[in-house]
């Protein structure tokens, strides 16, 4: 059984501008934004996983953001070096829940920016890891160092989605769905050369953040809006939940960016 | 052209990072080296390059390198050069770095800055507030002057031998020794000068008297009426057993239409205090006294003419540089955009200029003496050809050849 961790969205909202989705002239709707969040508690409460929360913060509106907490492998948690100085105050109250819960705190240095989950997701024992808008290259080679696995780093070229997992999802059969016009042409052959099978998402449906998914075995967390995917998704023998998540994607985020996996993978590489 | 070296670290074969460096390097008109590269052998293992990238202005390579490290290309800190104050006025300071006549750079605060001119056998001399860097011969240095010791911080590019275009010049040192058919390498040295002259290429003439004394003046003269040469180096003598034999026949006392003919060697003199009654060769040339010969050719054809004296000279005549520091920075300043040099029958003459030329200038060397071709030839690698023969028969049918051609 998987255990997640997700931060409610108490102090949810627009207060600043960091990617093109946030705009502080279109606010968040408060009753909506719970009602949304709690759609996606009880879905993944329903799964076979187990759900942990960690407090939210004031003055912390992306702390619901779980996925940019940082990276877990058994039992090591990397905290994440935010690029942008608003963010950066959530990273001493993620690195102390996960201390207090039995996790070894690893962080890089503060020179290297890296934001977690949110650029680094397993694919099979290869972690790719995207790099440029938020994420700095030479943070994928210390955490290639840490955790002694194969790191494909790719560049990310469309600021709308400004993470690899906003455009990018690997599945536990090998394969994956993704947006490839999010990725440079470097970066999409590295991704072909190391997951077979991969579904192409169309512009539409990668709008609607579709690919910012939560996988758990066969069940698949998606936001609304892609039709065509689950479709494709449903062909391969996955079960979808496609849930509202309008009040989030206008900070940039859905249900991938809302869940941090605890660990994401028991082990990597050698280890 | 400017360089930078990078360290790629990580696996940056698997992600393309490698390759999408080096194609970057390229599509933005640069180049690259790949000075070492260690490839990871276990799938987690991780691979390593580092590599030189060069670039045509500084600038265009501050661009370049900060376009890379988005890619996590790391620069690789190098030494800056290690300066020391020159004690007295011609003096250089204890251990100062000699340079090579190849194009070169030093790094001061962390970035290069090329040196000029690139001129052998001198040292560089720095100006921090400037950001200057220029190569000073002993007479061009003050006391305190900032002067480069040691290698630390230089860096010297080799020319590279073109490979687009091939010539007679392609091959390293050609050397025709006096027992080789010579005809084949003078014909394609007629294409090559013909080539030039199309291109605007400035070609110069250092001769020595034995292009007079042979007879080999008249072939000469015909290459200046064709407008092959573009600046004479010679010396004294040089001239003045030209005008000697315009003069009255002889040079030095021999008359080369006559075998054996001896005596006259006063016409030596006395064409020494022709030209020195007329103010010099152009002033010989403009009364019509002088009427025939190189110098006169020369006048006529507006051949820039540099002559320089040396300690044996008759006279000197008017024109001739005898300040020998002068005549180094005169000389400097005509050889600084000639393209091809003739080194003609002259030891002496021939290693001077050997020595000031840029390491692209083909030289070609007629000397009957083989050790003398050998020195001039050692001093241009690259694009030299050495011909040991005597002079005259050499002119001649280089003459005739570029004669033919033109018609």
């Amino acid at each position: 059984m998987r255990n997640l961790l997700l931060c409610p969205p108490d102090h949810y909202g627009i207060e600043y501008e960091i990617n093109p989705w946030m705009s502080r002239a279109r606010g968040a709707d408060k009753p909506l934004v719970q009602a949304q969040w709690k759609g996606l508690f009880d879905t993944l409460s329903g799964l076979d996983c187990k759900v942990e929360l960690v407090p939210p913060q004031p003055n912390l509106p992306d702390m619901v953001f779980t996925a940019n907490a940082g990276l877990t492998v058994g039992r090591q948690f990397i905290p994440s070096n935010f690029r942008h100085p608003e963010r950066a105050a959530e990273a001493p109250h993620f690195a102390r829940w996960m201390e207090e819960h039995g996790y070894e705190i690893i962080w890089l240095p503060k020179e290297l920016y890296f934001e977690g989950e949110g650029d680094a997701l397993f694919g099979g024992d290869v972690l790719f890891c995207g790099y440029k808008f938020r994420t700095d290259i030479n943070s994928h080679r210390a955490v290639a160092d840490i955790f002694g696995s194969l790191v494909i780093s790719v560049e990310l070229v469309d600021p709308r989605f400004y993470h690899i997992d906003t455009c990018f999802c690997p599945l536990p059969d090998g394969g994956g769905f993704w947006f490839p016009d999010a990725f440079d042409e470097y970066g999409q052959r590295a991704i072909r050369d190391h997951l077979q099978d991969l579904i192409d998402v169309a512009p539409e449906e990668a709008a609607h953040f579709s690919c910012n998914a939560v996988v758990l075995d066969r069940d698949i967390v998606l936001p609304e809006g892609a039709p065509k995917l689950v479709a494709a998704l449903r062909d391969r023998g996955y079960t979808c939940h496609p849930l509202p998540m309008t009040e989030f994607l206008k900070a940039g985020g859905a249900c991938k960016c809302l869940t941090m996996f605890m660990p994401q993978r028991e082990k990597a590489g050698d280890q | 052209m400017f360089s930078e070296t990078i360290e790629l670290r990580g696996h940056i074969i698997d992600s393309l990072i490698l390759p999408k460096v080096l194609d970057q390097i390229l599509t933005q008109g640069a180049g690259f080296k790949i000075k070492e590269i260690k490839i990871g052998q276990k799938r987690a293992d991780q691979s390593f390059a580092r590599i030189e990238v060069t670039a045509k202005t500084s600038e265009a390579l501050d661009e370049l390198v900060l376009r890379l490290r988005q890619h996590g290309a790391e620069t690789v800190e190098r030494a800056d050069v290690q300066l020391a104050k020159a004690p007295d006025p011609g003096v250089f300071p204890h251990d100062f770095y000699v340079t090579t006549n190849q194009q070169t750079f030093i790094r001061l605060d962390g970035k290069e800055i090329e040196v000029h001119p690139a001129m052998m056998d001198s040292a560089i001399a720095v100006d921090r507030k400037k950001r200057t860097a220029r190569a000073v011969k002993f007479f061009d240095v003050n006391a305190g002057d900032e002067i480069v010791v040691g290698h630390q911080g230089t860096r010297v590019i080799p020319v590279q031998r073109s490979t687009a275009h091939t010539d007679i010049f392609q091959f390293i040192n050609t050397m025709v020794d006096a027992d080789e058919p010579k005809s084949a390498v003078i014909r394609e040295l007629g294409r090559e000068l013909r080539r030039a002259r199309e291109a605007k290429s400035k070609i110069a003439i250092v001769g020595g008297p034995a292009v007079v004394r042979t007879g080999a003046g008249e072939h000469l003269v015909r290459l200046i009426e064709m407008g092959y040469i573009d600046r004479l180096f010679a010396g004294n003598a040089f001239a003045v057993y030209d005008v000697e034999r315009a003069l009255f026949g002889t040079s030095r006392g021999k008359n080369p239409e006559h075998a054996f003919a001896a005596g006259g060697h006063e016409n030596h003199l006395r064409a020494i205090n022709t030209i020195r009654a007329c103010g010099g060769i152009a002033g010989a040339v403009q009364k019509k006294i002088l009427t025939g010969g190189i110098m006169h050719a020369c006048v006529k054809h507006k051949v820039d003419i540099v002559l320089t004296g040396s300690i044996r000279d008759e006279g000197p005549i008017p024109g001739v540089t005898t300040d020998v520091v002068e005549a180094q920075k005169i000389m400097r300043e005509k050889l600084a955009d000639v393209t091809h040099v003739l080194l003609l029958g002259t030891v002496q003459h021939s290693m001077a200029v050997a020595s000031m030329l840029a390491p692209t200038v083909k030289t070609v060397c007629v000397d009957i003496d083989s050790a003398s071709v050998e020195r001039a030839v050692e001093h241009q690698p690259l694009q030299s050809i050495g011909l040991v023969t005597d002079v005259e028969p050499f002119l001649r049918e280089l003459a005739e050849c570029v004669a033919t051609a033109e018609k």
